[in-house]
């Protein structure tokens, strides 16, 4: 079965293949992104992170950015992969690859996603730290703030 | 008329589940339905300014109408990443 661009899933995840998949066809960069869960956070230190979506609307808000990538850059393709459930230290929760003629549409389309989905992505994560374990919470997600959108896209051309 | 609603991460938790049956009346909106769930689990009010709403996996207003059979869902601020 074909890789799809955008997917929610439980398995681990693979940044190469995900870079083959938007990788292959002649362009001139090629820029992947993992996020890994991180050790520590706001002084605590953390034993693993538990991710939950809201599954078929985080599937269509990832194509959604992918979209809105593209209508920017119109020259690059991105895809990106999103994992839920318990993650351990140094995971992988999320790869982005964005492939372009150029680079700078490539760093600046990837920078762009992986902006979008903390903002707009119904996915969240519980951190269980030594001692407890609390919810996550960041950006109201909305689609339509174009205020948010802006936001990404000036981070992803800074 | 019966629409179903889905709540996420701490919302969930507040309600003690992610998925309820609700009785709405015909021509209820989503912040009807809310305001009805916040009757029962008044922990869910301090998400009113911050919570995101959905109607059948779309995001939407919550002066949305909703239908018999909707699936509702409120989010938190999301954490993804």
């Amino acid at each position: 079965m074909a890789t799809p661009a955008v997917a929610v899933t439980h398995e681990p995840l693979d940044l190469d293949a995900l870079a083959a998949l938007v990788g292959a066809q002649g362009d001139g960069a090629v820029v992947t992104f993992a996020g890994l869960v991180r050790d520590h956070n706001q002084g605590r230190r953390v034993q693993f992170l538990e991710y939950e979506a809201y599954e078929p609307l985080a599937v269509r808000a990832l194509q959604l950015i992918v979209d809105e990538a593209k209508e920017r850059w119109p020259s690059a393709r991105v895809a990106a992969h999103h994992r839920i459930g318990r993650l351990e230290i140094g995971e992988a929760s999320i790869v982005i690859a964005a492939v372009s003629a150029h680079r700078g549409d490539a760093f600046a389309a990837c920078r762009y996603t992986i902006e979008r989905v903390k903002q707009i992505v119904p996915i969240w994560k519980r951190e269980h730290f030594d001692g407890g374990d609390v919810w996550l919470e960041g950006a109201t997600a909305d689609p339509e703030d174009a205020a948010a959108r802006e936001k990404a896209y000036r981070i992803a051309c800074a | 008329m019966r629409v179903t609603v889905r709540l996420f991460a701490r919302l969930r938790d507040l309600a003690g589940s992610g998925e309820v049956i609700r009785e709405v009346p015909p021509g209820a909106t989503a912040r009807e339905v809310w305001n009805d769930l916040v009757l029962e689990w008044p922990g869910l009010r301090e998400y009113e300014k911050t919570m995101s709403v959905a109607v059948n996996t779309e995001y939407a207003r919550m002066t949305a109408e909703v239908h018999e059979g909707d699936e509702i869902a409120f989010m938190p601020p999301v954490s993804g990443g």
